[in-house]
């Protein structure tokens, strides 16, 4: 009886590993290939330099591999390999395209072309709001107070000095003021607040007629946490341009 | 009378700002006999400060700085009972009505400070609707032990409610009645909550001494919760609020006009904060001149002809007068800070009390109309917002006495008696407290008050007892109490 199993299990043995084997065989013997693919094309593509100011020019170079084909938009058919000076009138991206047996291979390269020193002007120049904003210092205030700090006084010879500079400029100085304490106060020392930036700006030779003043007590605080750095934000006399 | 429950009011409560805890008996017993006439007569003011001093002297720094002890709480107030009305016809609506009736006149009466209302628990089982249902030895002997008794009914016909309602004197068995009324009105809700307040005025009239109940008066108040800052009304009691402008930029300091037909208030314009004026009864703006300048805080003079307010017109903030149609505009005041805040003495009509900078720190002053006699009330801290009691002795005020570095007070409100500068704290609970404004009782006080976690309107007695919290909804600010 486990003579006759051991023979079973022989046989089972047996058949599957003929099986196994005819499978392989089909495998590992496929028939040559008729040729050896073509190698994919490679290309490269580089400019220098590659920022050039508006009218100057820069060195394209290319290599190319395996490529039968080559162009480079803009310019057109070239060699498998060289270079070329090209003069771009703006930011250009050059793209070559190297198709051969193989595939096709691209690569690019980009040109930054900055604005030279005469067309700076002619662009968009920041407005004078611009400029406001930018160069206008705020005037921070001690608590309960409106008279100008003596660290702030540096900052309203700025300011005078920018507002004489660009004399067209009308503003309104807005004055504001921490959240304590009452709110009918904080109005009437906003107010006062603003009043003391107009007349030290009116001291140092500001028009007064460019100046608009108004309270804003602790209606509109830019911060609005309860603490000490907060509050000194809060008091303020901010400076608004008038269009 | 008034003047008297004030005054009781205010030794009380300065006897309990010292912590009565930290010392025997006999030393506290001492202070309130010295206390006592010191309110009487100014040249006694000395012990008074001497037994102050003591009193801080032996508190610790943390003790809580005030009692509330219960001790001499003033005269017996009128033991009153009020069983719900009875329903007197078999409409559906009745029982919506009944409640906002009984509701409202129950609050009405109990925030009035001039009875102790009688609980419920102690009521007989069968209450009366009528007359005739009312058996006088179930009221006037214990439990309830009552002196008076407010009763009637409510019914709803045809779409239209009547009320009846009594009151009853229960000691005087032989005639009864002091008071009967009928009312009748549209079938609302607001209408029985009006009815209500009209019955319990009629009741604290006669039993506060004479003086007109606040039941039917208005409180006009700064509200957010449109999105911006805009003047709003409400019944004295929080309920029936409305928006009343649409200025759609900041609206600041409503104040009604003594006859309560004008608001006055500041708002910021196109050329700045000018004064505004709306018509309350044409419901629209009216005309008030634009100043220039910074323009705030109006003030109506108690016989409606003029406003005080503050102006920048002419540099720093100073406090003007003009006529209630803007003519007429002179300056009052010439300091150097900012001075804001006007309110009139309403009883002489020619002071005013104001706040100015022109120390530093803002204080209180008072000033009469035509510019002469400034005095400073307050000695020391940050104090804003006085307003003028109807009676014209108190201003109470918003006041952080202890200012500075290291002693960070809290706004609270203080009463001070005029002629003495004497003061005394109501306010005790935390929050920022501003804004006070009188009830036409003088028994009432409306402020603005940040102990809920944001700024709401609250209202309190004048003793700082009773406090309730009016508004819910947005951050609600600058209350003032209408004239009536």
């Amino acid at each position: 009886m486990k003579h006759q199993k051991m023979k079973w299990f022989t046989l089972v043995l047996a058949m599957s590993a003929v099986l196994m084997l005819g499978a392989c065989k089909k495998k590992a013997a496929p028939p040559p290939p008729p040729a050896p693919p073509p190698p994919a094309p490679t290309a490269s593509l580089s400019a220098n330099p590659n920022t050039v100011q508006q009218g100057q020019s820069t060195t394209l170079t290319w290599e190319t591999t395996g490529a039968t084909d080559v162009s480079i938009d803009g310019i057109g058919a070239v060699q498998p390999s060289g270079s070329q000076q090209v003069t771009p009138a703006e930011s250009t991206t050059y793209h070559l395209t190297a198709k051969g047996a193989g595939g096709t291979q691209e690569a690019t390269a980009r040109v930054t072309v900055t604005q030279s020193a005469p067309p700076t002007a002619t662009a968009p120049s920041p407005t004078e709001e611009d400029l406001f904003a930018s160069s206008i210092k705020d005037i921070y205030f001690d608590y309960d107070k409106s008279e100008i700090r003596g660290d702030q006084q540096s900052s309203i010879q700025a300011d005078a000095q920018f507002l004489s500079q660009h004399s067209n400029v009308n503003f309104t100085v807005e004055g504001h003021c921490d959240e304590r304490g009452s709110t009918e106060y904080n109005l009437a020392l906003g107010d006062q607040r603003a009043v003391s930036v107009k007349t030290a700006l009116t001291q140092a030779g500001v028009p007064v007629s460019r100046i608009k003043t108004i309270s804003y007590g602790k209606e509109k605080p830019f911060c609005t946490e309860s603490n000490e750095a907060c509050w000194q934000q809060n008091r303020r006399g901010h400076f608004v341009y008038q269009k | 009378m008034i003047k008297r429950d004030l005054q009781r009011a205010t030794y009380r409560i300065t006897i309990l700002s010292c912590s009565v805890s930290n010392f025997p008996k006999w030393i506290y017993d001492k202070v309130k006999l010295i206390l006592r006439p010191t309110l009487r007569r100014r040249a006694n003011a000395l012990p008074i400060l001497i037994g102050l001093l003591f009193c801080l002297a032996v508190t610790p720094a943390n003790a809580q700085d005030w009692v509330r002890t219960g001790t001499s709480l003033g005269a017996e107030k009128v033991r009153l009972a009020v069983p719900d009305f009875k329903s007197s016809t078999s409409d559906a609506q009745n029982a919506a009505l009944l409640k906002a009736f009984n509701d409202t006149l129950w609050n009405d009466l109990d925030n009035s400070g001039v009875v102790e209302m009688v609980s419920k628990s102690f009521y007989p089982l069968q209450v009366p609707g009528q007359p005739s249902d009312v058996t006088l030895p179930a009221w006037n002997s214990p439990p309830p032990n009552a002196a008076m008794l407010a009763f009637g009914n409510l019914g709803v016909m045809g779409g239209k409610v009547t009320v009846q309602g009594w009151l009853f004197d229960v000691k005087n068995t032989g005639t009864p009645q002091v008071l009967g009324k009928q009312y009748s009105d549209n079938g609302t809700e607001e209408a029985a909550r009006f009815i209500a307040h009209k019955f319990a005025d009629e009741i604290i009239f006669r039993l506060g001494g004479g003086i007109p109940g606040i039941c039917e008066s208005k409180i006009y108040f700064v509200s957010d919760r449109s999105g911006h800052k805009e003047i709003w009304v409400m019944d004295y009691d929080g309920s029936n609020q409305k928006q009343v402008t649409h200025q759609g930029s900041i609206s600041l300091s409503p104040r009604v006009s003594p006859d309560g037909a004008r608001l006055a208030f500041s708002s910021l314009t196109k050329s700045g904060w000018e004064i505004m004026m709306y018509s309350l009864d044409l419901n629209r703006m009216v005309g008030f001149p634009h100043l220039g300048g910074t323009n705030l805080s109006p003030a109506w003079s108690a016989d409606g002809f003029k406003l005080a307010f503050s102006s920048s017109r002419s540099g720093t903030s100073q406090i003007y007068i003009a006529d209630a149609s803007g003519a007429n505009l002179h300056r009052v005041t010439g300091n150097r800070g900012p001075d804001v805040s006007p309110v009139w003495n309403r009883k002489t009509g020619s002071q005013i009390a104001f706040v100015s900078g022109a120390t530093g720190l803002p204080q209180v002053y008072t000033i009469e109309s035509d510019g002469s006699n400034q005095q400073r009330m307050s000695d020391q801290g940050y104090a804003v917002s006085p307003a003028w009691a109807p009676n014209g002795q108190f201003l109470a005020l918003s006041w952080i006495r202890k200012y500075g570095p290291g002693a960070p007070g809290s706004a609270d409100l203080y009463l001070m008696d005029i002629a003495s500068k004497q003061w005394v704290q109501l306010t005790h609970d935390g929050g920022r407290n501003d804004f006070p404004s009188w009830a036409p009782d003088g028994r009432h006080i409306v402020f603005q008050s940040s102990r809920s976690g944001k700024e709401e309107i609250w209202m309190m007695l004048a003793d700082g007892t009773k406090i309730r919290q009016l508004t819910f909804t947005g951050r609600n600010t600058q209350p003032n109490w209408s004239w009536k």
